[in-house]
């Protein structure tokens, strides 16, 4: 028979047990939180909240753990403002990054003014300059990934529109469906007042150039959307990229941005990595990840496979 | 705090409060999309609550039912219905209405059962029917219980709209993920200031409601005598009055 | 599905990392509301100025529970010193949500307790200690366990949120299945937060049951549905 000493007995167990998990989640670090000051030989590799470069970060760390080095991943962390401070202490020691993009957030937190570089060398030596002294820029891929003016075919068809200037034939205040860092972008409004001189206003849409955002467009809620160009659905949904003659949104190639002190061995994996990213090569692995439904994981380990680096 | 100044700050800037982002606009929204999205569930709950409390039956159901969608993460629903039917209204008032509906359905039926029943014994003595005894009695006095329901409801609603701001659907959510992409602080506390500040004059509105709800004849001095012992029949209905007073 | 079955270390990494950040909140929120609810329980019964206390700290513990998930996620950092991307915040955040749902209720199953029985104990000789150990808390159990379950369905539920700051867990699966537009993804994550609140809502109950083994009765006496009713009302004013 359970006695009123054994009830009580097993009450303070269960409340001691359940302290006890309670305790050790709390002190148990995240597998995925800052492995930074462990094993020296233990990378840790990172990526944006964007499934595009959750994919190069695993094709990095994949074969970084091909080559024999252990590392962790830190994936999908959200902006740039959440994650580059990270980068720059050295807590992520590998981050594929876009280098357009990373040299005007550079420029304008230390309150200079955006680049007016628009090729790829360069904003690649202009980045060399703006990047803190721990970190350094491998050699950037092929593949470029830029923000862009995208309409529908019918809106396109109806006012012509084939670069971003034409845009002044449909008058008035555009409305352009994009992700919240638009607004304050150097090619975001402001860079569209001065360089092309039309009035743009942002609807605010939270998922990253998918399928709500292109979903604004298709509906006429906004004239405009701001599709990344290395996304699989602009061919997918037939939508039209306005050309860019004033370069109002620079050259945002795939760079890999990592730790000074990191293993030399290391830094040219990535790079071999690097080389075979074109913009095509993107494109496809995108559209393997939202159209097939693919894991970002194994669309990188079937092109490490592909191109016998794995 | 200098993080609430800024917050503070950032409300009364004049530039916040023009155009179609504006503070005004967006309070608006969310206040009539929370008040909405409840109005829908209680159209719905509140009938099969009284039901449930009324006959008896259904009960283990409705508890289920109304676990089942607590645990459901609005967020969740959110995203899958925008995914299925796009941007607009539909997909937010849709998974907002799901969130209120165990709070006033538990309300409704609670609010029924909790009244003695000796008086329900009472008035079928008297002789009136199933449904005069429902109007008459025990919707009078299941009512502030019914009404502390809608009030956790509303609660619910007002905090959880802010989610609605990810899909872009309006109200104060938007300056949540506006000012996390743009590391704007000041924005991310102005427009959570805002939603608090809401929730607190809905409190304070339902509170009041939730006092005027109790019939006249039922007094505060029964809750006293039923404290006093947890073998008499279930619970005063005038519990939640009790706990309203700030 | 297709989709499920290709992703299963992706599913897996989200369960695991969200149980690990549901946990502690709902055991420290107990371990917390516990204490506060006894003090508001004891300061009601005064008048005056100690009345007053209780009230506020309940009033105090309500407005918390309006605060939005997301802004508290993202102004703790700022009060508190970590980094935004550590999972403490969340931690932290859904151990606030909790104690403010269970501090009243917790006080409201303190006062409930029948004074007679504890007038009694006293009349036997107990400490004041040994009256709220034995006497108090095990009749205010049930609701006690009643307002700890609503507390749990409501953290794992509201941990989801935290994939919007980029903290691991079955949230995740939602905010990437929208981007990529995968419904299936967005599904998966919907039921296995569903499954989890069942999982550790019934844990809840056995353990209930193992500690409390008076309330194991058949309940279908009058008394006990009157007793299931009561214990429902009040969770329900938990749910405030």
């Amino acid at each position: 028979m359970i006695t009123a000493t054994t009830r009580r007995l097993a009450a303070t167990i269960a409340v001691a047990s359940a302290a006890a998990i309670a305790l050790a989640g709390c002190s148990s670090s995240d597998p995925l939180s800052s492995g930074s000051g462990g094993d020296s030989k233990t990378i840790v590799v990172g990526s944006q909240a964007y499934p595009s470069n959750e994919i190069i970060a695993e094709l990095y760390a994949q074969e970084l753990e091909h080559e024999g080095f252990t590392v962790t991943k830190k994936l999908n962390i959200g902006q740039r403002k959440a994650y580059w401070p990270e980068v720059a202490k050295g807590s992520i020691n590998v981050f594929p990054e876009y280098n357009g993009n990373l040299l005007n957030y550079l420029l304008q937190e230390d309150g200079k003014d955006t680049t007016t570089e628009t090729t790829t060398d360069g904003i690649n030596s202009a980045l060399k300059s703006a990047l803190p002294s721990d970190v350094k820029a491998l050699p950037s891929a092929d593949a470029s990934d830029a923000d862009t003016y995208t309409v529908t075919q019918e809106l396109a068809d109806k006012y012509d529109l084939k670069s971003i200037a034409d845009l002044s034939k449909i008058g008035g205040t555009i409305s352009i469906a994009a992700n919240p860092e638009f607004a304050t972008a150097a090619y975001g409004p402001t860079g569209l007042k001065a360089k092309y001189g039309i009035t743009g206003e942002v609807n605010q849409q939270n998922d990253s150039g998918g399928p709500l955002t292109i979903k604004a467009i298709q509906d006429g809620d906004s004239q405009v959307a701001d599709i990344y160009s290395a996304s699989a659905s602009i061919k997918t949904e037939k939508l039209v990229t306005l050309e860019d003659p004033k370069h109002l949104v620079p050259a945002n190639n795939v760079t890999p941005i990592v730790s000074k002190d990191l293993d030399s061995k290391a830094a040219d994996a990535i790079a071999k990595v690097n080389k075979l990213l074109t913009t095509d090569a993107l494109i496809e692995l995108n559209r393997q990840n939202s159209v097939d439904q693919k894991s970002a994981a194994s669309v990188a380990k079937a092109f490490l496979q592909d191109n016998d680096l794995l | 705090m200098n993080l609430f100044a800024q917050g503070f700050a950032w409300i009364f800037d004049p530039a916040n409060n023009v155009g179609s982002n504006a503070i005004g606009v967006r309070l608006w929204e969310h206040v009539w999309i929370t008040l909405l999205a409840v109005a829908i569930a209680v159209v719905i709950a509140v009938p099969i609550g009284l039901l449930i409390g009324h006959t008896g039956k259904g009960r283990s159901i409705a508890v289920g039912v109304s676990g089942g969608i607590r645990a459901l993460p609005t967020l969740g629903l959110l995203t899958l219905l925008a995914l299925a039917i796009g941007l607009g209204l539909g997909a937010p008032l849709i998974s907002l209405v799901v969130l209120a509906i165990p709070s006033v359905l538990a309300g409704s039926y609670s609010g029924v059962e909790a009244i003695d029943r000796v008086v329900v014994d009472a008035a079928k003595a008297q002789g009136m029917t199933g449904w005069q005894i429902l109007g008459k009695v025990e919707i009078p006095l299941a009512l502030p219980l019914i009404v502390g329901g809608i009030r956790a409801a509303v609660l619910q609603v007002v905090a959880t709209a802010t989610l609605v701001g990810y899909i872009n659907a309006g109200g104060l959510g938007g300056y949540a993920f506006s000012g996390i992409a743009n590391s704007d602080y000041a924005e991310v506390l102005g427009g959570s200031i805002l939603v608090i500040a809401l929730a607190i004059a809905f409190e304070i509105v339902f509170a009041a409601l939730q006092r005027l709800a109790v019939p006249a004849g039922v007094s505060l001095g029964s809750a006293r005598q039923s404290r006093r012992s947890t073998r008499s029949s279930a619970p005063r209905a005038s519990t939640p009055v009790e706990g309203t007073h700030p | 599905m297709n989709w499920v079955l290709g992703n299963t270390d992706t599913i897996s990494d989200n369960l695991i990392a969200h149980v690990w950040l549901s946990i502690p909140p709902i055991v420290i929120s107990f371990l917390l509301s516990v204490p506060i609810g006894l003090l508001v329980s004891r300061l009601r019964k005064r008048n005056g100025v100690a009345r007053g206390t209780a009230s506020t700290i309940v009033v105090v513990a309500s407005l918390l529970y309006t605060i939005p998930a997301l802004p508290l996620f993202l102004v703790l950092p700022a009060i508190i010193g970590t980094s935004t991307l550590d999972p403490v915040n969340v931690v932290i955040a859904m151990t606030i949500f909790g104690v403010a749902l269970m501090a009243r209720s917790a006080a409201d199953a303190i006062d409930a307790v029948d004074q007679d029985v504890v007038g009694a104990s006293e009349a036997l000789g107990y400490s004041p200690a040994q009256r709220f150990f034995k006497v108090e808390l095990p009749l205010a159990g049930p609701v006690l366990l009643a307002g700890i379950r609503v507390v749990s369905v409501s953290t794992i539920s509201l941990v989801t949120v935290g994939a919007l700051i980029g903290v691991p867990n079955l949230g995740f699966l939602l905010t990437d299945g929208l981007k990529r537009g995968i419904s299936a993804e967005i599904l998966t994550g919907i039921v296995l937060t569903i499954v989890l609140a069942l999982v550790i809502d019934l844990l809840l109950v056995a353990l209930g049951r193992l500690v409390m083994p008076w309330t194991r009765g058949t309940g279908r006496t009058a008394r006990a549905v009157r007793r299931r009713a009561a214990d429902d009302v009040r969770a329900n004013e938990v749910s405030a």
